[in-house]
């Protein structure tokens, strides 16, 4: 039925054009908040050092800003492009937040950006401080929406399938919006975005302050962002921890797969610090483990026992089978005019999603044996290295930032920031936020699959009915087209920070 | 509580709306890019057109940004056939749209002639090639697309990106970049002084002539030789979404239907032929503000000349013309219409008005003076 090589071609085109994407996101939301900051600070003290620090970081500000709006919009087309029957089958549910972020987010978001740049003039200080907060506001509404849409693929609450329309259908925007997921999810990528900022705007300080240049500057921007830094990364993991406990409640399958988890243990389930997961044994060898810690953030409890990955595919079997009647039934019924769903079959349709994963091993699924059933079953594991490795990276780093940003934050409130070590290690952790960020987002993805929707559509059900070819010329243009706008962007980057604070501006 | 169908069509008109704000503002952006290495000819010159645009391209851009999230929310199946369908089309479009604010915001950020002079032409091709794809698309979408759908909702399109360059398609395509060239030239009119503006207000009083000539044959086209689409029934205005409950036939002339049914449908036309008519006047007399003005009732008109030749189809199906997707079978739910058109009612007067306020704020021309003088100007 469809094309897989058409399968792996779109995801791979869509992991790498999002992870592109989440490269200048994470800094735009981090940095417009740093600009209005530093912004309030310049309207309330009136020392125009303030400003001038604004307009430096705002010109590396506008680079990354304009890459991400443009790069924006391949994520939006893509799910027409690419994932023309997910956009179709969830589009009832899914395309409301997005709409909803252009109305209310991104217009505000790009219409008041351009008054940032070309305003200082031509607004007073107030007005130009207001503006500068409503791109900031705009930029965190943006990831709101953006997160409804993202979590509702992960905890798909609030819809209903249609057998006339052979689609879901929105039954409660309520649920949609307060998804728990979502909000764990939201508050969790902001403040990772504002780590990201932070991180920044003191890695490019520390280095004006080792090269003794702009030290004005630079010595009141690091101390702003240490303070903010610091305040995100504990919140980035608060948060972090929050969303353990959703993903725990939600996607069973995930936490169990990010702790490589093959058996289910007597409650509270212990945490792994270490090990090696070793998926042809479906075991983990090598391993170092915290008692019940992990009892504590999945379930909030000492008693209730966290699901292995054995037990979850054991589930997942019953619900294939579960699924098949109702599946035999859309097959014939769905999409007719009077389809009305018999109600034995109701608990079965709830599990259709479930039997599309045969669609993987054989198109007349119906004819099933129960081994290819457990193979099929079998497919519910997502990549048990990945998650457990790229968790666990980006936890440390998360508690890296802790670590780090505390200390600046102690030594600037001390005004003792003249500290060759630390500012070296301000400087060089630059690339690490990205690394954590970008972890932090296959750890979210990867980690739902085989799902493009968790437990109603297999991702490989999703995508377009299109060429390979097709999909081949794309990726190779995206692939030409990023790297050298990447290119042109970090060399840009690199200049500007190099010019400083006081040529920036021709 | 509105009804099913009443929603229906209030979804349309708001396409209809985002659409004609894509290309009244967007097309601005776009027209201006095309123009760019024509109408300015030395650096200042350069800066002066980058930077008429500079501060409003995001905002301008978001009007097609909204109008797919609308479409994807509001029009699912019309979505994922048509950018699925389209596919290599879109992809074109979409490294244009990406090219062009790389292309405003990079320029200016080094020096050197040679670099200034790479972007300049980037920034020529990311504003043709748009406009050219936006009109073909429009094309094909009035001569039918060769798709189907499984019972299951499946889109299968049997036809590749030279498929799209029927000479009709093409046409269109051409009126939609005389269109642009319209805009973009009536708001550097408008926007700056100088040769930049003489040169820019000339082209554009041009190309709204020939906008008239090619609309006109594009008119003619659709009387004579290309076949529009007709349901057969009376369709079923509240009945669920699924395009496979209805019968259509295609019939050369059925496009102009819908100007006997509703004999006020003819103002579209009219708007386009007399917007770009008085433009074109407005232009070669120096009332600049009034052409843009008079340069974007023409744009709403053509654009809403398709949206009425059409309805109620949305995109007809040239093999399969059973079926075609029309706002009466391909639209959201009435719960997601509904909650949507809230959204839409309480949002889009509040941009409206901070629009008008950010170009409020940056009114007054872009001189050449004020470039050299560096003091406002960013790019």
């Amino acid at each position: 039925m469809t094309d897989f090589d058409v399968v792996t071609l779109s995801r791979m085109q869509f992991g790498l054009t999002a992870l592109y994407h989440f490269i200048f996101v994470p800094l735009t939301l981090g940095l417009a908040l740093l600009l209005a900051i530093m912004e309030s600070v310049f309207v309330m003290t009136g020392r125009t050092v303030w400003r001038d620090a604004v307009k430096f970081w705002g010109t590396l500000f506008g680079i990354n800003f304009v890459m991400g709006v443009a790069t924006g919009v391949t994520m939006e087309f893509q799910f027409g492009t690419n994932w023309a029957y997910y956009a179709h089958y969830v589009g009832d549910i899914f395309g409301v937040p997005l709409a909803i972020e252009g109305l209310m987010a991104f217009f505000l978001e790009a219409t008041f950006v351009g008054l940032f740049f070309f305003g200082w003039r031509r607004l007073t200080r107030v007005q130009h401080l207001v503006v500068t907060w409503l791109v900031a506001l705009g930029s965190n509404f943006s990831a709101l929406w953006i997160l409804v849409a993202n979590a509702w693929m992960s905890n798909p609450i609030g819809a209903q399938f249609n057998p006339v329309t052979m689609r879901m259908e929105l039954t409660s925007f309520k649920e949609v919006l307060f998804n728990p997921v979502a909000q764990s999810k939201f508050v969790h990528t902001v403040s990772a975005g504002y780590v990201t900022g932070a991180m920044f705007v003191m890695s490019i300080s520390a280095y004006y302050l080792l090269k003794g240049k702009f030290q004005d500057i630079a010595r009141r921007s690091l101390t702003v962002a240490a303070s903010f830094g610091l305040a995100s990364a504990l919140s980035v993991v608060v948060l972090g921890d929050e969303s353990g406990y959703t993903a725990g409640e939600n996607q069973k399958m995930k936490i169990a797969a990010i702790e490589a988890m093959w058996e289910t243990e007597p409650p509270p389930a212990s945490f792994t610090l270490f090990g090696i997961p070793d998926v042809a044994s479906q075991s983990t060898k090598y391993q170092v483990t915290i008692p019940w810690v992990l009892g504590l953030i999945a379930t909030r409890s000492y008693d209730r026992p966290v699901d292995g990955i054995k037990d979850l595919v054991h589930d997942a079997e019953q619900r294939i089978n579960n699924g098949l009647p109702g599946y035999r039934w859309l097959s014939a019924n769905g999409g007719t005019e009077n389809a009305i769903v018999p109600s034995q079959l109701n608990s079965s349709l709830k599990d259709v999603g479930y039997a599309l994963l045969l669609k993987h091993i054989r198109p007349d699924i119906e004819n099933s044996s129960q081994n290819e059933i457990h193979q099929a079953a079998l497919l519910t594991i997502p990549d048990v290295p990945v998650l457990f490795w790229s968790f666990r990276i980006m936890v440390a780093l998360g508690f890296y930032f802790i670590g780090l940003f505390g200390l600046t934050f102690y030594f600037s409130c001390k005004r003792k920031l003249d500290k060759p070590l630390l500012l070296r290690f301000l400087m060089y952790s630059l690339p690490l936020p990205w690394i954590a960020a970008e972890l932090g987002w296959i750890v979210a993805e990867f980690g739902r699959q085989p799902w493009i929707i968790d437990g109603i559509m297999p991702t490989f059900v999703g995508v377009s009915n299109v060429a390979a070819s097709n999909v081949i010329a794309s990726l190779t243009a995206f692939l030409l087209f990023y790297t050298a706008l990447a290119a042109v962007d970090l060399m840009l980057m690199i200049k500007y920070v190099r010019i400083g604070p006081y040529e920036a501006h021709e | 509580m509105i009804d099913y169908a009443t929603l229906r069509v209030i979804w349309w008109a708001i396409l209809g709306v985002l659409l004609i704000g894509f290309a009244i503002m967007d097309g601005m952006d776009l027209g201006v890019a095309i123009l760019h290495p024509f109408v300015a000819k030395n650096d200042t010159q350069r800066r002066v057109s980058i930077n008429t645009i500079a501060p409003v391209w995001e905002g301008n851009q978001v009007w097609f940004i909204l109008g797919g999230g609308a479409a994807f929310a509001a029009w699912p199946l019309l979505y994922s056939v048509s950018f699925s369908g389209f596919y290599l089309a879109m992809l074109l479009v979409l490294l244009g749209l990406i090219l062009r604010p790389v292309s405003i915001t990079f320029r200016g950020k080094l020096l050197s002639l040679g670099w200034r002079r790479s972007w300049d032409w980037l920034f020529f091709i990311s504003g043709l090639f748009p406009s050219l794809l936006f009109g073909v698309a429009f094309g094909n979408l009035l001569l039918g697309a060769p798709f189907h759908l499984t019972q299951a909702m499946q889109g299968y399109y049997e036809g590749g990106l030279i498929g799209l360059l029927h000479p009709f398609a093409l046409l269109c395509g051409l009126v939609s970049v005389a269109m642009m060239i319209m805009q973009g030239g009536a708001w550097l009119g408008y926007k700056c002084d100088g040769d930049v503006s003489l040169r820019a207000r000339f082209i554009a009083a041009v190309a709204a002539l020939i906008l008239i000539l090619l609309f006109s044959l594009a008119g003619l086209c659709v009387a004579s030789t290309i076949d529009g689409y007709r349901l057969v029934y009376e369709p079923d205005t509240s009945g669920p979404s699924n395009p496979l409950f209805k019968v259509v036939i295609s019939e050369t002339g059925a496009w102009l239907a819908n100007y006997q049914n509703y004999k006020w449908s003819i103002a579209a036309p009219c708007l386009a032929f007399a917007g770009a008519l008085l433009a074109a006047v407005l232009l070669s007399r120096r009332a600049s503000k009034l052409a843009l003005f008079s340069s974007s009732l023409s744009v709403a008109g053509v654009v809403a000349t398709a949206g009425f030749s059409m309805f109620p189809f949305l995109m007809p199906s040239s093999t399969h013309p059973n079926h075609s997707l029309t706002i009466w079978d391909s639209s959201s739910s009435a719960q997601t219409l509904g909650i949507m058109l809230v959204a839409v009612v309480f949002f889009l007067p509040i941009i409206l008005a901070y629009t008008s306020w950010v170009y409020h704020v940056l009114r007054g021309p872009v001189t050449e003076r004020a470039i050299e003088q560096g003091e406002d100007y960013f790019y």
